[in-house]
């Protein structure tokens, strides 16, 4: 490897030795392919002509009453596939391809990532294997179905709790057998190094383009950025511009039933360092280092990693994280719908109740951008039924 | 250098002398259960073990097929944690004066204590220990905290291992190197991988420490086959925790079926092989 890919104390590649050729090789080829001219353009025309980018910097004028301060969504929800995850799957499908490999694997837990990646398959032409744990394929049906019309194979996971770890568990073991022709496609900026570098820079477009926008329409930068963490890469996507400025960088992490209860996902409020997938951050474990399952409404922010970039983000006091739980995402995502006609995606309804819940921070002169990663349709059944037997428990 | 007076090295060059390879059949530790694990691995050794490798289950093992995965399982459901699995080698080594290389995943020895994890090892009587998803790149602590404490530190290698990684891997390893018949995860094969020999050689040219060759080993066909290959011994794991999987409901039919399966696995790991010849290969090709 040319680089350990340690964030601080955190990070590395912590895996077994076969797959340490596997990651050499991409981290060369990704190291070269940030290079080349021809990589870049051909990445920057995807995500234009086929995914839609830019995607709009919009003015919540519902969000903008409610935290007494100019807000902006970063409408992530409006890129081709449904969410921020596009980002990254168009830009390790083309280095699969460069890299002359034939067939793509992910893991995914509430199937935005499996559509992405099957997605960028079908548009090259790769075989596209998608590992999901069992319990997601029969709460994420919409999702399964549109990875099989992009022609991918989902193979449902039953092993251990049949959740995103499991999945990840899963895809790792199918790469080490198959490295020679497959290119794992990881879905969040967690993982062994590279990945949580490749996807950081992949997903950067999104810190960029706020950057940008902000300063056409506002005439400056955000005085705050606010994104949902579960793995971590939109946030660190939307945070990467930022990190060398004064804007304040705020994850808001699934807290579940209530971070004090044991059922979350509040990896970095919660967790201890540890060793998970391939790299040293926070984990939700017991006290020997058997990892926990975790939990949230929503499925995409239901890991109990987290990307070691956070990890050092949060250790070094450069972001603060804080949770938003269950029912406070549920609002929020009734509350968006209600006042401005967007349906968030359970994900992006944290970042929404993150951002309500600290409305008192921010005075007239701020201005907050809230990444909004994805949209709500592949929730809508999920979370009508829980907004119903709210309403019933009343 | 310790290694020389390592008790798995010597019980490997011990078999070697005498023109045979060396035995070493894998159990995780409290699979099925605490008690039956330990007769388990008395089994083993009276079958004709030359070493144990002792797996510590985690709930989150990337290397492992699923034969393991279901032993690590079963083990956490029965309750084993670090601190019982390291009772159950102290309770082997009382009666059982068997060398023990360990087998985990280094978030076991990190929430442990890396320095404390190989202390406690090396009161319980353990030799060598191998923390899969550990490469030497970031092995520079528990390296450290082993070779203070006089425990081995076990590296695996593959045939994917260019020659600059071998010499990296032999820097910091003792005991034994750990050679993958396979490139993959645990699990039983049909056919030992044909680029074995090669990788063997390659390894050979870059360190002194016995071969030992693991991963894929589905029975005495193929241990014969990875001595032929050239390997000092053999490790074999899913081929024995199988047994244990086939038997949850009768446990003496359970240690009977381990022990049969050790026993001629041990008698192919111990037969005489003829001198193995010349690969045509020249030794510094990598097949990738």
């Amino acid at each position: 490897m040319r680089h350990t890919g340690t964030f601080g104390r955190f990070g590395g590649f912590y895996v077994a030795e076969p797959l340490i050729p596997a990651l050499e090789e991409l981290e060369s080829a990704w190291i070269e392919a940030r290079d080349d001219p021809e990589f870049a353009g051909a990445l920057a025309g995807l995500l234009r002509d086929y995914a839609g980018r830019p995607t709009p910097l919009y003015r919540s004028p519902a969000l903008s009453e409610e935290l007494g301060c100019a807000v902006y969504l970063k409408r992530e929800d409006l890129l081709h596939g449904g969410a921020h995850k596009t980002n990254n799957t168009l830009g390790q499908g083309l280095l699969a391809a460069r890299m002359g490999k034939t067939r793509l694997i992910a893991e995914t837990g509430a199937g935005q990532h499996g559509v992405a990646t099957a997605m960028i398959g079908a548009r090259l032409g790769l075989d596209v294997k998608i590992f999901m744990g069992s319990l997601d394929v029969a709460r994420q049906a919409p999702n399964v179905q549109r990875m099989k019309l992009f022609g991918a194979e989902v193979i449902p996971i039953d092993n251990g709790s049949g959740s995103l770890k499991d999945a990840i568990n899963e895809a790792m073991r199918y790469w080490t057998e198959h490295i020679r022709d497959t290119f794992y496609v990881f879905g969040t900026a967690a993982g062994p190094h590279p990945y949580p570098s490749i996807v950081r820079d992949f997903q950067r477009v999104i810190g960029e383009e706020i950057h940008a926008q902000l300063h056409a329409a506002h005439g400056r930068g955000p005085t705050a950025v606010i994104a949902c963490v579960g793995g971590g890469s939109n946030a660190i996507g939307a945070f990467a511009r930022f990190i060398d400025e004064d804007t304040a960088l705020i994850g808001v992490e699934p807290g579940g039933h209530g971070v004090d209860t044991g059922k979350h996902g509040a990896t970095l409020g919660a967790g201890r360092a540890g060793c998970l997938h391939g790299s040293i951050s926070y984990v939700l474990q017991d006290a020997h280092g058997q990892i926990h399952e975790a939990h949230s409404i929503s499925a995409g922010l239901d890991y109990p990693g987290v990307g070691p970039e956070h990890a050092h983000l949060m250790a070094s006091g450069r972001a603060e994280y804080i949770s938003a739980t269950d029912d406070e995402a549920l609002d929020a995502f009734a509350w968006l719908s209600r006042r401005e006609g967007i349906l968030p995606a359970l994900e992006s309804s944290h970042a929404i109740a993150g951002a309500r819940r600290i409305a008192d921070r921010f005075g007239p002169d701020d201005v907050v951008v809230i990444n909004l990663s994805g949209r709500g349709d592949k929730d809508l059944a999920h979370a009508m039924a829980a907004l119903d037997a709210r309403e019933a428990a009343r | 250098m310790r290694s020389a007076d390592n008790r798995i090295t010597a019980a490997v060059r011990a078999r070697n002398a005498a023109g045979q390879g060396a035995f070493v059949p894998f159990l995780v530790i409290g699979d099925p259960d605490f008690e039956t694990s330990l007769v388990l691995a008395k089994a083993l050794v009276q079958a004709g073990a030359d070493a144990l490798e002792l797996g510590f289950a985690f709930s989150d093992p990337p290397a492992d097929g699923p034969v393991i995965q279901r032993a690590d399982e079963r083990a956490l459901a029965a309750g084993i944690t670090p601190p019982r699995a390291f009772d159950l080698i102290e309770a082997l080594q009382k009666t059982h004066a068997i060398p023990v290389s360990l087998l985990v995943y280094y978030n076991l020895v990190l929430q442990f204590g890396v320095d404390a994890f190989y202390a406690r090892a090396a009161a319980a009587g353990v030799d060598a220990v191998l923390v899969a998803d550990l490469p030497p790149e970031h092995a520079a602590d528990a390296v450290r905290a082993a070779k203070r404490h006089g425990v081995a530190p076990v590296f695996l290698a593959s045939e994917l291992s260019p020659p600059a990684r071998l010499e990296r891997i032999a820097a910091l390893a003792e005991g034994y190197v750990y050679a993958l018949a396979r490139v993959g995860v645990t699990g039983e094969q049909r056919a030992i991988d044909p680029n074995l020999a090669a990788a063997l050689e390659r390894m050979r040219a870059a360190t002194d420490l016995p071969l030992l060759a693991g991963f894929g080993i589905g029975g005495p066909a193929q241990a014969l086959a990875a001595r032929r290959a050239g390997a000092d011994g053999v490790i074999v794991g899913s081929a024995i925790v199988r047994r244990v999987a086939d038997h949850l409901d009768d446990r003496p039919a359970m240690i009977e079926a381990v022990r049969a399966t050790a026993a001629a696995l041990a008698d192919a790991a111990h037969a005489p092989i003829e001198p193995k010849q010349k690969s045509p290969m020249p030794s510094g090709a990598v097949p990738c």
